[in-house]
């Protein structure tokens, strides 16, 4: 099976995962954007592990590291979205733009 | 075309298709529920890389955990339903951003790996996993288990009520 | 990691022969870092609040420097003990080291930096009883011990550097230690920006030796540039910029205005920072890079001008002054001006024995004025008076203190400052050969007989409207605790003998070994010119007693007319840095480069939208990506 199938896979994912986050107004679901990017680059991970197959499985480590990490993330962005809720009513990515000039 | 490739092939297409849902869905819990789909082929992709453990941790964590953690957000929130109230105004520039992306992405995958090819070989035992987990990577074990104590801490703090 | 570790232990094994004291001397400075540790974390639940862990520490650091400092002089100098440790690479050749340069200017340092920190911490136990943010106070006044220490003892010039601008920091931290207080924040935030004002061209003359030399070795470069290996031009213009940080950490006229402000932190606080440590940096860094200034006659001559003139300009702003510290400051900048003045003349050995010397007694007139303050409240000499009755011990201290300052002999400040003047006339009347230019040495000798008549008058002044005459204030004052008497006294028997460290004619004597620049030259003791000094010194008290020794109604000095209105403004320098420098680069600069109408446009590009930056963030990525891989 050729390497660049799986990678391809992983670059459309996360394409995906950037217009998701880009395109969505809800932060729930722009943080499911963030989901499948995180997704891609394991799978990125993983293929590149099959790929050199060697001793202590390095990409696979790292995966798990990763979904850690994700799920970390997620926790905490749940955390903030669920507190701009409850302070404007809204959970829309555009309505919270106080942050400038 | 081998099993393999063919296997491949499918959950490919399944998690390509889910991808697009979950971006373009109407419906928030819709949205969820294809990303359960995406999660699941991916996981399934894992295991026919050989990456057994980590398959059934991406369907156990991802699946099982940070989908319904997802499900939770959108119901305390009340989300709106229909594409207006989903999506911004700039979903064209975000449209070729992420095409522009994927073009060089695949571009550059293509170019440095054309020609590799993946060599069928045995599982990596979860033996094998636990092993490097806690002897060459016990370090950067530790610093992420203190980041998720951190982050459990985090949330709390955010979300509880004054 | 473990790289470091590798390192540090080859480095032991050289250091080995200089024996235990000398070749852990980084010891010292890493200490009163630790005390800070705990002070932070824990100084709260400590009986004495933190205070003892400050003082213990500076204890053993202060233990080390004298072990050092006396094995050293009964070694007769000995070598220069370098060690380093490799920080981090930056690229292939260079790197950041961390390491020590022990020679005899760093022991003399150390020792004044140890005691005076020591006796400043125990002096505070009673001047800061009760304050607010006690704990806090003792922890920077550690950070300070610290990061002064390892300035002096940087082998690099960018752990100097580090050390320079820590040292800065906690200035700004301790003048504004009561900030509640709009003037005293509004003083902090004066002196971190004008001696940052001064840190700019410091940073580029670092770095212009960096370019010519390729390393930021102290010892590298001063070999390098003995070897005649860096341009002439190379070394004047990085010798004048380096000038440039000296002038403002050690209060030199432009840049001199800071220093005055800065007495709005509290007493001991002036006495350690503003006094006999931090300010001197600027003189340890000129006597440290000595041979980058030996180098070029240029820069030399434009030290010691500086020097000649800053010590004249603060004299006589400090006879004018009702303020007690606002007097001590001005001489602080004044006597400091010495030092440059005597560093510019080639006698580096002399401006680091005025340094040590002045170390002492200004610390004790900072520690005294303090104790009167405790006392009677106030600042301001017109409401003491008579304090002599009341509080002996601080009286008998502040008279040793001011008399030493004055220049009488045998204390402390008499061999000092009469070495200056002497080099200085000997390299104005031709009898040594000098770097600089012999008119210059003139200058620095006239000017410094001046300076020192005033400053015996200004002396007098200041102790006749404190302690003689009637009390002026309110409230019965009562002397000081114990706590605060003990350091004076400490630092009344250092005034009193620390002169005879550089007894004339001692071959043994200070300058042969701390060894700032090249030749040591043995002072010489010529009688006509300690007789003349000894003279304008006894002329001065003698004209502040006459002047003052019956409080007069009016002061005598209004009696100037015009120059007294110009001194009390302090020459309007204030006014001139704000009506003609600041405000004009902030209405009419601003205004020419277009800041606030580029600024209306560019502010549309920060819409708040955190997905327009992510699309612009990504696309971003993708196009360097994309021509990373392509070339």
């Amino acid at each position: 099976m050729s390497l660049a199938w799986v990678l391809t896979l992983g670059a459309l994912l996360f394409s995906l995962g950037i217009y998701g986050v880009l395109a969505r107004r809800n932060a729930v679901l722009v943080l499911m954007g963030i989901e499948l990017m995180l997704n891609a680059v394991n799978v990125n991970l993983i293929a590149f592990d099959a790929w050199i197959r060697q001793g202590n499985a390095t990409g696979q480590i790292f995966a798990l590291f990763i979904i850690t990490v994700a799920a970390a993330e997620v926790g905490v962005g749940l955390a903030i979205v669920l507190l701009v809720f409850r302070r404007r009513e809204t959970i829309n990515v555009d309505e919270v733009n106080l942050l400038k000039w | 075309m081998t099993g393999q490739e063919m296997a491949f092939l499918a959950l490919g297409a399944i998690a390509a298709a889910g991808g697009v849902a979950v971006v373009t869905a109407r419906n928030v819990v819709h949205g969820a529920l294809f990303l359960v789909a995406v999660l699941a082929a991916i996981g399934a992709l894992f295991l026919l890389l050989g990456a057994e453990f980590v398959g059934w941790v991406q369907i156990l964590i991802y699946v099982g955990a940070i989908v319904v953690l997802l499900l939770f957000g959108l119901m305390l929130t009340k989300a709106p339903l229909g594409r207006g109230a989903l999506d911004n105004q700039q979903r064209g520039i975000a449209a070729i951003v992420a095409t522009g992306t994927f073009a060089m992405l695949t571009w550059l995958v293509w170019h440095a790996f054309g020609d590799e090819r993946i060599t069928f070989v045995r599982a990596v035992r979860t033996a094998d996993i636990g092993n490097a987990l806690f002897t060459s990577y016990v370090l950067p074990f530790e610093a992420v288990s203190v980041l998720l104590l951190a982050a459990l801490v985090g949330a709390i703090l955010l979300a509880k009520k004054d | 990691m473990v790289a470091v570790l590798l390192a540090h232990e080859e480095a032991h094994a050289t250091a080995q022969a200089a024996g235990f004291f000398a070749g852990n001397a980084w010891l010292i400075p890493a200490l009163p870092f630790v005390a800070v540790g705990v002070i932070v974390f824990f100084g709260k639940r400590f009986r004495g609040k933190g205070a003892e862990v400050g003082i213990a520490a500076t204890s053993i650091s202060w233990l080390l420097s004298v072990i050092i400092l006396v094995t050293r002089y009964v070694g007769g100098g000995g070598p220069v003990v370098l060690r380093s440790v490799r920080w981090f690479p930056l690229g292939r050749d260079l790197g950041l080291g961390l390491g020590m340069r022990l020679d005899g200017l760093t022991s003399i340092m150390f020792v004044v930096v140890t005691t005076v920190s020591l006796l400043v911490q125990i002096y505070s136990l009673g001047y800061m009883h009760g304050d607010r943010r006690y704990t806090w106070y003792y922890a920077a006044l550690n950070i300070f011990t610290g990061s002064m220490l390892n300035l002096v003892i940087a082998d690099n010039l960018m752990q100097l550097l580090i050390g320079w601008e820590l040292v800065g920091i906690c200035s700004y931290l301790l003048i504004g230690h009561w900030w509640e207080e709009k003037p005293n924040s509004d003083a902090a935030i004066k002196a971190f920006i004008t001696t940052k004002t001064g840190d700019i061209p410091f940073l580029i003359g670092v770095f212009v030796l960096f370019a010519a030399a390729r390393t930021f070795n102290i010892t590298e470069i001063i070999h390098q540039v003995e070897d005649g290996n860096l341009s002439h031009v190379t070394l004047t213009a990085a010798a004048i910029l380096l000038f440039g940080g000296a002038i403002g950490k050690s209060a030199q006229f432009p840049l001199h205005v800071w220093l005055p402000d800065a007495m709005a932190g509290p007493t001991p606080v002036s006495a350690l920072i503003h006094a006999a440590t931090m300010v001197t940096a600027g003189v340890f860094l000129v006597a440290r890079l000595f041979p980058v200034f030996e180098a070029s006659p240029q820069a030399l001559n434009e030290v010691a001008l500086i020097g000649a003139f800053t010590m004249l300009l603060a004299a006589l702003l400090a006879m004018v002054q009702d303020d007690i510290k606002r007097v001590l400051a001005y001489s602080t900048v004044s006597q400091l001006a010495y030092m440059m003045a005597a560093l510019g003349v080639g006698a580096g050995n002399a401006g680091i024995f005025h340094l040590f010397t002045h170390a002492w007694f200004k610390a004790l007139l900072f520690l005294g004025a303090g104790s009167v303050i405790h006392a009677v409240h106030s600042n301001n000499m017109s409401e003491m008076g008579g304090l002599r009755k009341f509080m002996p011990h601080t009286y008998r201290t502040f008279l040793i203190g001011s008399v030493a300052l004055a220049g009488i002999p045998p204390l402390a400040g008499f061999w000092s400052k009469d070495e200056i003047l002497t080099e200085a006339f000997r390299v104005g009347a031709r009898t040594i050969p000098a770097h600089g230019s012999p008119v210059v040495g003139s200058i620095v000798y006239g000017v410094g007989i001046v300076t020192a008549f005033l400053t015996a008058f200004y002396m007098s002044r200041a102790v006749h409207l404190t302690f003689q005459g009637e009390y002026r204030g309110h409230g019965r004052p009562h002397e000081s605790p114990a706590t605060m008497t003990g350091p004076l006294w400490v630092l009344a028997g250092l005034s009193l003998v620390a002169g005879f460290a550089g007894f004339p004619g001692w071959q043994k004597g200070f300058g042969a070994w701390v060894g700032v620049g090249g030749e040591t030259r043995v002072p010489e003791a010529h009688l006509l010119l300690i007789a003349v000094s000894v003279v304008v010194a006894l002329a001065g008290i003698g004209l502040g007693r006459a002047l003052y020794a019956r409080v007069p109604a009016r002061d005598p000095l209004l009696r100037l007319g015009w120059f007294h209105t110009l001194l009390v403004n302090k020459y309007y320098l204030d006014e001139f840095y704000m009506r003609g420098i600041v405000r004009p680069i902030r209405d009419r600069v601003s205004a020419a480069i277009g800041t606030r109408k580029g600024g209306g446009i560019l502010r549309y590009l920060q819409s708040g939208d955190v997905q327009r930056y992510a699309a612009a963030l990504f696309a971003g990525v993708a196009i360097l990506a994309f021509l990373f891989t392509k070339f």
